[in-house]
């Protein structure tokens, strides 16, 4: 019983800082889009803009609900459904921080610790192509079907990179488990510093991932109207453009789990904190690498142009993928010699 | 040929060299570049608190002067309505009946007198074309509407007001005028 009030609390709670995260980070992009560009950006709605996100919730909420006359009605609401579960789903195996003790109660601050969590978290990410296909075909439009095409190849593509080089990442480490796999780079044992081809080609992917610019093909206006959501309004637009966001929350998680130690910094055991304010510190300080690598997400959106659509499948499929394979050889090659 | 500015540059087709190939350098110079931009100083006017200031050669809603009496400028000659390339004035003449003449200046005076902000191009020639000074365009905006009504501006809104202190000062428009 006490399992499950601690499990649920615990989802409901991941689930509302990952909203409220995805809402700030929109607030966030703006405003750094902003500075970019030597503007101030929006700050008039409360103090600094910080119920922008609110505003446009709200204005979302209150657009007209359009759905186009020949759409598949049923796939054309299920699609940004899809797109915001999936993306909320691998928040499950992310290990927030250490276990605390509440009540002489040990609370894992994990959701759920699955002994395969690297493969859940690769399995559920490519789930989330389909939220966009589903929406770019129900639309019943060109350019959503296009641009559901570009992002379920542009998906598959640099999965396989992904992929190898989380291979690498659990060959060296040994483990599937995030948990464990956290847990090993106590100490400054960052797997950043062992993987570093493995983590460049994990972070490139991950843009890739998320949809974000530079690998934004499949929203590409120029080319493609609004792409996959062109057909799209109200909140239902909201969720896909949510859902990205969500996804750069996640795919940042994700990065400082696997390569930046977590919730682990150097000197955290050294300073003298009981075992529960420890933990909560790590927690502080594993939402700050979040935060610095969506800084690093929204600084690259307003820095880089986007590929061209043959740039982006000879970089994937000619450069990362035989770049995975080799980091994965000599990650095998090493460990074989060193252990 | 000669360049016209320093700033040509002559297109080589020539092959990168494998550090250019990489791109990575490439992208850490363009954050750089992007990052310097975070601290410079924002160039956003913060508009209902700061307003731009016009220049004075700029174009904005019109006002129908009145003379230093009071009595008002125009009288119904017509020569902005012809002039006006876009169409916009419309002007019904009236003749000015005995002790009317401090509200008008001439015998003859403009019983209606209306502009179509939304024909207007805001050219200017009206003003030019006016040989009682009675008419100007000022660095005030139209407000916007929701109703084309709104648009047709009659006497009641052009003229200025007669107190002295409520005037509209059209000065800076003399500038480039002919004397007043
Ligand atoms: S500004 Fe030009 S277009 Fe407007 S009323 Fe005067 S003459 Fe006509
Ligand atoms: S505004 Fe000037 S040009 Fe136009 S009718 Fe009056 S006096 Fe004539």
């Amino acid at each position: 019983m006490l399992f499950w009030i601690e499990k649920i609390s615990l989802v409901v709670l991941v689930f509302c800082v990952t909203l409220v995260i995805a809402m700030y980070a929109t607030l966030a992009e703006r405003k750094f889009a902003a500075f970019f560009q030597d503007r101030i950006g929006p700050d008039r709605a409360g103090p600094f803009g910080l119920l922008q996100p609110l505003a446009d919730g709200i204005k979302f909420f209150f657009k007209e609900e359009f759905i186009p006359a020949n759409a598949d009605r049923f796939l054309f609401v299920l699609g940004p459904c899809l797109s915001m579960i999936a993306a909320c789903m691998t928040t499950a195996v992310i290990p927030w921080g250490h276990d605390i003790v509440i009540f002489g109660q040990t609370m894992a601050l994990q959701i759920a610790d699955l002994n395969v969590g690297v493969l859940y978290l690769a399995g559920v990410v490519s789930l989330g192509v389909y939220g966009i296909m589903i929406g770019g075909w129900a639309s019943n439009n060109k350019y959503s079907v296009l641009s559901a095409i570009r992002a379920s190849s542009q998906m598959i593509s640099y999965e396989l990179a992904m992929g190898l080089a989380l291979i690498a990442l659990v060959m060296h480490t040994g483990s599937l488990s995030l948990r464990e796999i956290v847990q090993a780079q106590h100490g400054g044992h960052w797997n950043v510093f062992f993987q570093p081809l493995g983590f460049l080609l994990f972070l490139i992917c991950s843009f890739a991932e998320a949809n974000r610019v530079p690998f934004d093909l499949a929203e590409c206006e120029t080319e493609l109207v609004g792409g996959y959501h062109t057909e799209y309004s109200s909140m239902k637009l909201g969720f896909y453009l949510f859902a990205e966001y969500i996804n750069m929350f996640i795919a940042s998680a994700v990065m400082s789990a696997l390569y930046f130690g977590g919730y682990h910094f150097p000197g955290l055991y050294h300073i003298g904190l009981s075992d529960n304010s420890a933990a909560l510190v790590g927690v502080g300080v594993f939402f700050l690498k979040i935060a610095a690598f969506m800084f690093f997400f929204i600084w690259i959106r307003w820095t880089l142009p986007r590929f061209r659509y043959d740039q982006l499948m000879r970089l994937g499929w000619k450069i990362l993928l035989p770049l995975a394979i080799a980091n994965m050889i000599f990650t095998g090659f090493l460990s074989l010699l060193l252990g | 040929m000669h360049p016209l500015s320093s700033r040509s540059r002559v297109v080589v087709n020539k092959t990168m060299t494998f550090w250019e190939r990489l791109y990575l350098p490439a992208i850490v110079g363009g954050l750089w570049i992007t990052f310097r931009h975070f601290f410079y100083k924002k160039v956003t006017i913060r508009y209902p608190e700061i307003k731009r200031i016009f220049s004075p050669v700029y174009r904005g809603l019109h006002v129908l002067k009145r003379d230093d009496l009071g009595a008002e400028r125009c009288t119904a000659c017509g020569l902005c309505a012809v002039a006006c390339p876009a169409e916009a004035i419309t002007i019904d003449a009236a003749e000015r009946k005995p002790g009317e003449e401090g509200l008008y200046r001439e015998e003859k005076y403009a019983a209606k007198y209306e502009i179509n902000m939304l024909r207007c191009i805001f050219c200017g020639l009206c003003e030019e074309a006016c040989p009682k000074q009675a008419v100007y365009l000022t660095d005030r905006i139209v407000p916007s509407s929701f109703e084309r009504q709104d648009f047709i501006w009659g006497k009641e809104k052009l003229v200025e007001p007669v107190e002295p202190e409520k005037r509209v000062d059209v000065s800076i428009r003399h500038y480039f005028q002919k004397e007043a």
